[in-house]
């Protein structure tokens, strides 16, 4: 069971609570099924003097077995709109995070900060390839665009993924928990270099996080 | 370090093998230097860290290739040809291959040029995925992918062009600058800012210099049998 | 083969052609798959002897990117649009439709032969692309652009599969009116729509959605072709920069393609789907000696199915930057397929209880859908979930998923239906012992390639991957690929076995009779093969189709063209 990467993000352990719930829930109809029909098939087996019965249904099985999984259905999305909206509704965007601008293009990540005026796009904003740093503990707001065709920026670890389009700003928001670093995968095919196009994220100390603003910026 | 010396002396060996493959023309020289009488840009440092690979190559930073000024202040990747003044189709293309390398995430050589009909043999000395893009206008364009060290492609253009632009697209600071020839009468100037031109028939002609950057200039030189002229750009 | 044999009217020729042909495209599309599996297993390993077979695509044996690119992109497109549709909805739609509601052929023959002859056309359109410059389409059979939307990011491969799928378009909707209007006029006496079997039902169901969804299809391949070919820009906008030149499209929207292309590749899945539920639904009352449990939940959960199967295309953009709030009406739309669909999977428990198993070829078939149609089933709940498909959308998950649903469902229920129906198309019975083992070997071995897949998903492998080792993190996936990739070869060798049982018992195989399986439904009153017209006389039909071990009567089944004893009925 232990194929998941560690969760590294705030809302990491929510998606994978979900998971095992659905997992659990899923796996009970799956041997359910499963041992139905292997019983079925043993236990009814042709043998010479058995003759089949002759039932057409059975009003109340098809009752039960159309409304409880369908209650169950409703309390799992229940449950993953609830976790949606937290990771995903405009409102509970973070105020105080960190923004970054992530530009896609064949096959690199550019990633951009905006320095210390806080706007993009002036020159004190510091640029980098590939490489995101994030200060642990600090929601990040990642706005995602394209060049040219469509990237998605996923981060295993932290349970992210979103596409970058072009044309359109997509944006992403999550908090680092853990120091360390991860790979940045692109999970949408984008051509000969899809399977190449490969980003790190540096979760860092606030304060090591800033020195390496300060030293990157230094090296342009 | 050793790779870059390694690799430049590979690129000027290439050239001399381009520049005097042994025609049966003429017996003239045209040499002469690039200067660039502007102050030095400073050079763009390269984003190595983008992949690890291309960073374990190198120990110190790695500056951008557009624009080389010499310690002794000529230019670097000029590439210089005969414009005008030989008789097309005199000069059947060489069978050796040009080599375009790409090692420690650049290309050697950055500029280099090609007979047209010459093979170019583009090879992958990296550990890590590099696609060849090239973007020529008159001839026909490809993209390759070779992610596998080792690896090689050929490929010839059949028409002459300039500045055929070379990128990958994994490492977005890599370029290379090929110039498809009719002639092998052409070359790039090395860290001395110097180029060589060998083996021209007397007569009068035009050559260009060409700087990815600094755009083109050409002046007329007229070169008798056996003579050594020497000529020099200014950008 | 005479002239009229091959450009022939009669719904059962032309069912055997679908069949064939659809069987040959299977075979092609393995072969590309296995080609993959070498790359996954071994990255970057030459296999010299491919250099003759694809010079550009693997020199010196060497798998480019861009040709395993292209080799998912044909394995999905091929599979779907000529293997998986044709097999279904083309061979058995036309064989067993006006078989199974006694009628003397489609409503339209001649339609129903042009419906034939577009799919040749159509498969070598598309694969003509592996002879372009540049290659075949490239993008993934879902086509996203703007990557498959400009001569400048995909070559002139992506135009061939794109009026290739034209083509296709038509052949489906041709097809899909003949088979509407012949089961909506051509009933035979009696054959009332609660008296049909299920595969009827599915296969109507099936037919209206085809009819429904693939103009949209069309219509944005057409878009698609104008925005390469002529410069509009319906699904590129402004600004775009590839390989450092601006290009001159502006306006377009990326998320139209998306909205577009699911709208007919989701209830698609349906397509692929609902016959083989109907399938089954005929074959397991067949070998459990014992009607269908719960014959109008089936039939009218495959109406509903297909119903809300027209509200969920959007799960497939949870992450696309879609609006996050139309995420949400997408998942309850998602979650309330799975309603109907357990509805089935319980009725067919339902009828295997107290009945008389027999486990014959098809029944064993029958058996193997159900059990891993389930796993296609339940693993759908955890993408329909928005946050859990954050993590796992676009990873493996998703290609375990589909394979589930796919060959796990599609592919076992068509193996069911063809080992079911072969006696009644070519008179003669497949040879069940090999059947048997055929059986087996394919459902070990396509679990052992699709089963891991969860687990790389899990892991956060992306699909449509070249060489996941270029991820550290992804790395020691290599060992579990390398087995995958095993069993991937046994799988594809063990299909040998079904061609050579296919191909042997057309002049071998035991005869098989009229009624070989002791079954109910009109196709097995008539002789094996049929002749021309298919029935002696218009038969009458007086009872449903799943009549066995009816108490009291002399036989374990009950035709439905058998009159009623007097005083009832």
């Amino acid at each position: 069971m232990g194929f998941f990467p560690e969760s590294a993000s705030s809302f990491g352990g929510e998606i994978d609570r979900l998971f095992w719930a659905i997992f659990w829930i899923t796996g009970f109809f799956f041997l359910l099924v499963q041992a139905g029909l292997l019983f079925f098939v043993l236990k009814y087996r042709s043998r010479a003097g058995r003759k089949a019965s002759y039932v057409h249904g059975h009003t109340g099985l098809e009752v039960i077995w159309t409304v409880v999984p369908a209650l169950i259905l409703l309390v799992l999305t229940i449950a993953s709109q609830k976790v949606w909206s937290e990771i995903r509704s405009p409102r509970r965007m973070p105020k105080d995070a960190l923004h970054v601008e992530v530009l896609a293009e064949q096959f690199a990540w550019n990633i951009r900060y905006p320095g210390p005026d806080q706007r993009m796009e002036t020159p004190d904003d510091i640029t980098t390839i590939n490489e995101l740093h994030l200060p642990v503990n600090r929601p990040a707001l990642v706005s995602l665009k394209s060049k040219d065709v469509i990237h998605s920026f996923f981060v295993a670890d932290f349970r992210v993924k979103q596409d970058a389009v072009p044309g359109l700003t997509t944006q992403v928001w999550f908090t680092p928990t853990k120091l360390g670093q991860y790979e940045i995968r692109c999970a949408e095919l984008c051509g000969l270099g899809h399977y190449r196009m490969r980003g790190q994220v540096t979760v860092q100390p606030r304060r090591d996080f800033e020195a390496w603003l300060v030293e990157t910026k230094a090296n342009e | 370090m050793r790779r870059k010396v390694l690799t430049s002396t590979l690129g000027i060996l290439t050239f001399l093998v381009t520049a005097s493959g042994g025609y049966a023309g003429g017996t003239a020289v045209i040499k002469g230097s690039v200067k660039l009488s502007s102050a030095a840009p400073a050079a763009a440092k390269i984003k190595m860290s983008a992949d690890p690979v291309c960073q374990q190559q190198h120990t110190g930073a790695v500056s951008s290739e557009e624009v080389v000024v010499n310690p002794n202040g000529t230019l670097r990747h000029v590439f210089v040809y005969v414009k005008d003044g030989v008789q097309p189709g005199a000069y059947p293309a060489p069978k050796e291959a040009v080599v375009l390398d790409q090692g420690g995430c650049l290309y050697t050589p950055h500029v280099f040029g090609v007979q047209v009909g010459q093979p170019l043999s583009i090879q992958n000395s990296d550990s890590t995925l590099h696609n060849v893009n090239a973007q020529p206008k008159v001839n026909k364009k490809f993209n390759i992918a070779q992610p596998v060290k080792g690896m090689k492609t050929v490929k010839i253009f059949d028409k002459p062009e300039m500045a055929i632009p070379f990128k990958c697209n994994v490492h977005p600071w890599m370029a290379a600058f090929g110039h498809a020839v009719e002639h092998p009468f052409f070359g790039v100037t090395d860290e001395n800012g110097s180029f060589a031109l060998k083996g021209l028939p007397a007569g009068t002609y035009t050559l260009e210099a060409w700087h990815e950057k600094f755009g083109a200039k050409s002046q007329s030189v007229t070169v008798a049998d056996g003579e050594s002229k020497e000529i020099a750009f200014t950008f | 083969m005479s002239r009229n044999k091959i450009f022939s009217t009669d719904h059962k020729t032309i069912g055997i052609q679908f069949l064939v042909s659809s069987l040959i495209f299977m075979g092609l599309g393995g072969l590309l798959a296995m080609l993959m599996r070498w790359q996954l297993g071994w990255p970057g390993s030459a296999l010299p002897w491919m250099e003759r077979m694809a010079p550009q695509g693997m020199p010196g044996g060497i798998m480019l990117p861009e040709y395993y690119n292209m080799l998912f992109t044909m394995h999905g497109s091929i599979m779907i649009f000529f293997g998986v549709i044709p097999l279904l909805v083309g061979a058995f739609g036309n064989y067993l439709i006006p078989l199974k509601i006694g009628a003397p052929d489609m409503a339209f023959p001649r339609l129903n032969m042009l419906s034939f002859w577009l799919l040749p056309v159509s498969a070598a359109t598309v694969l003509t692309g592996f002879l372009a410059e540049g290659g075949a389409a490239a993008a993934g059979w879902t086509a996203y652009p703007p990557l498959s939307g400009t001569q400048a990011t995909m070559g002139a491969g992506q135009t061939f599969w794109a009026a290739g799928v034209i083509v296709l378009g038509f052949s489906s909707i041709l097809g899909a009116i003949n088979y509407i209007a012949t089961i909506v006029n051509h009933r035979a006496p009696g054959m009332t729509f609660h008296r049909m079997p299920i595969s009827i039902w599915a296969l109507f169901t099936t037919a209206i959605l085809t009819l429904l969804a693939t103009p949209v299809l069309a219509a944005a391949m057409i878009l698609l072709l104008l925005d390469r070919a002529v410069g509009t820009s319906f699904f590129l906008p402004a600004g775009m920069i590839v390989d450092g030149s601006a290009l001159a499209h502006a306006g377009g929207q990326p998320l139209l393609w998306q909205h577009l292309f699911w709208f007919y590749s989701h209830p698609a899945v349906y397509i692929m789907i609902l016959p083989a539920m109907g399938f089954v639904s005929d074959i397991l009352p067949t070998f459990a000696r014992k009607p269908l449990f719960g014959y109008k939940a089936i039939a009218y959960a495959a109406v509903a199915i297909g119903a809300v199967g027209f509200l969920v295309w959007a799960h497939h953009m949870f992450q696309s930057g879609m609006n996050p709030a139309l995420g949400t009406s997408f998942m309850i739309a998602t979650m309330v397929v799975a309603v109907p669909t357990g509805v089935k999977v319980f009725s067919w428990l339902g009828t295997l209880w107290r009945g008389d198993i027999r486990l014959a070829t098809p029944m064993l078939h029958a058996l193997g859908f159900i059990s891993m149609f389930v796993i296609g089933g339940l693993t759908g709940i955890f993408l329909g979930s928005t946050p859990v498909n954050m993590y796992l959308h676009d990873t493996y998950f998703v290609v375990g998923h589909l394979h589930y649903v796919l060959f796990g469902g599609s592919l076992f229920g068509a193996f069911a239906g063809i080992t079911f129906w072969y006696p009644k198309m070519f008179g003669r019975q497949m040879n069940d012992r090999l059947g048997r083992i055929h059986f087996w070997l394919t459902f070990v071995f396509f679990n052992s390639v699709m089963f891991p897949m969860f687990a790389l998903g899990m892991s956060g492998m992306p699909r449509r991957i070249y060489d996941y080792t270029q991820y550290p993190a992804l790395a020691h996936l290599t060992d579990i690929n390398r087995l995958m990739s095993i069993a991937a070869f046994c799988l594809a060798a063990s299909q040998i076995l079904f061609a050579f049982n296919f191909l042997w018992s057309l002049a071998k195989g035991k005869p098989a009779g009229q009624n070989p399986w002791q079954a109910t439904t009109l196709e097995w009153t008539t002789s094996s093969p049929p002749p021309h017209g298919n029935f002696a006389q218009t038969p009458v039909v007086h009872r449903g189709p799943y009549e066995y071990s009816v108490p009291g009567a002399a036989r374990d089944w009950t035709p439905q063209t058998e009159e009623p004893p007097r005083g009832q009925g």
